[in-house]
């Protein structure tokens, strides 16, 4: 059972995120997560501005179901099934990392500047969490669909608007990383 | 019932998530930097056997649990949406780290500041909806 605690490898992890869609279309739904952001700016009452949000929500409702499962399930992979969580990272990327600001790399799941509660006395980092933030919600509605509903299910169907938008994905990660990380970090 | 089965597959998912280490900022960064195989092994492996999936679904016309027929409605042709929304995403899946899925079992992992990014994905999304009519589809 010691595998259980360990990270599990792409081979086991890849597979299983194709068994959650196969699940979904067999219970009759489709895979894909960003939606349900669109679903919660109904739930807050966005209608009354764009009638992008004026549906009946409670179709989706299924798919709250689901993100609350994702929000538990996270717990649970957290608090019971990990002993150390630290990212076994490439040493280049930990020396790389470092060298930017990011001293946790290497020790950690996520990056303490960004992701430990200190980001609420940091006013640039806390910028860039909401910036982060609006970029994935805008683009991802944008785009129809997220990693989930373009890159998974999308590529799985073949089908080329998903083709295009995850080569749109990695234009956009790659000009994130490579040009505008090193003018803020 | 249904809500027990919908709340499983999220729990499953939440899991995976979290220990394929999909959900780590660090693990999005590797990616883009071409550093390590581990997250092209996920999704590839994912789309690969996904695509497999899929054509037997389609060539058997396998019906779902409940009986009914599955169809998988194809998105409306375009490039533009694709393109320049799928780079807005790109830009801040890279910077934020997470993606919509991964976001949320964050939040269930105790990375409190996530909350930041999920608030701002949803004003992000109702940005959309709001200039939607102005962007080119």
């Amino acid at each position: 059972m010691n595998w259980v605690y360990n990270p599990w490898p792409w081979y086991v992890s890849g597979p299983l995120i194709t068994l959650v869609m196969f699940l979904l279309l067999m219970i009759g739904k489709r895979f894909g997560m960003s939606s349900n952001l669109r679903t919660m700016c109904t739930l807050c009452g966005a209608g009354k501005t764009s009638d992008f949000f004026r549906f009946d929500w409670k179709t989706q409702r299924w798919n709250l179901i689901v993100v609350l499962g994702v929000i538990i399930g996270g717990f649970i992979a957290n608090t019971f099934l990990s002993k150390d969580s630290a990212v076994d990272l490439n040493p280049a990327m930990i020396i790389d990392l470092r060298s930017k600001g990011f001293e946790s790399a290497g020790n950690a799941y996520m990056p303490d500047i960004l992701f430990s509660n200190d980001v609420f006395t940091s006013p640039k980092n806390l910028l860039l969490l909401i910036l982060g933030g609006l970029l994935v919600g805008f683009g991802a509605r944008y785009a129809g669909g997220c990693t989930s509903g373009h890159a998974i299910s999308g590529l799985g169907n073949l089908q080329l608007p998903s083709l295009i938008a995850v080569i749109g994905f990695f234009i956009g990660g790659l000009l994130m990383i490579h040009f505008i990380f090193p003018l803020i970090f | 019932m249904r809500s027990i089965i919908y709340l499983s597959i999220g729990i499953f998912f939440g899991i995976i998530l979290f220990k394929s280490e999909a959900a780590s900022w660090f693990r999005i960064y590797e990616m883009f930097q071409f550093a390590s195989f581990h997250m092209y092994g996920i999704i590839g492996s994912a789309v690969g056997l996904g695509v497999i999936v899929i054509q037997l679904i389609k060539r058997y016309s396998v019906k779902s649990f409940y009986g009914d027929p599955i169809t998988i409605t194809p998105k409306d042709r375009s490039f533009s949406r694709y393109m320049f929304g799928g780079i807005i995403f790109g830009l801040g899946w890279a910077l934020a780290g997470a993606c919509p899925g991964p976001m949320f079992a964050l939040l269930g992992a105790g990375y409190t500041p996530i909350i930041i990014v999920i608030l701002s994905a949803i004003l992000g999304t109702f940005l959309y909806g709001v200039l939607k009519d102005k962007l080119p589809h």
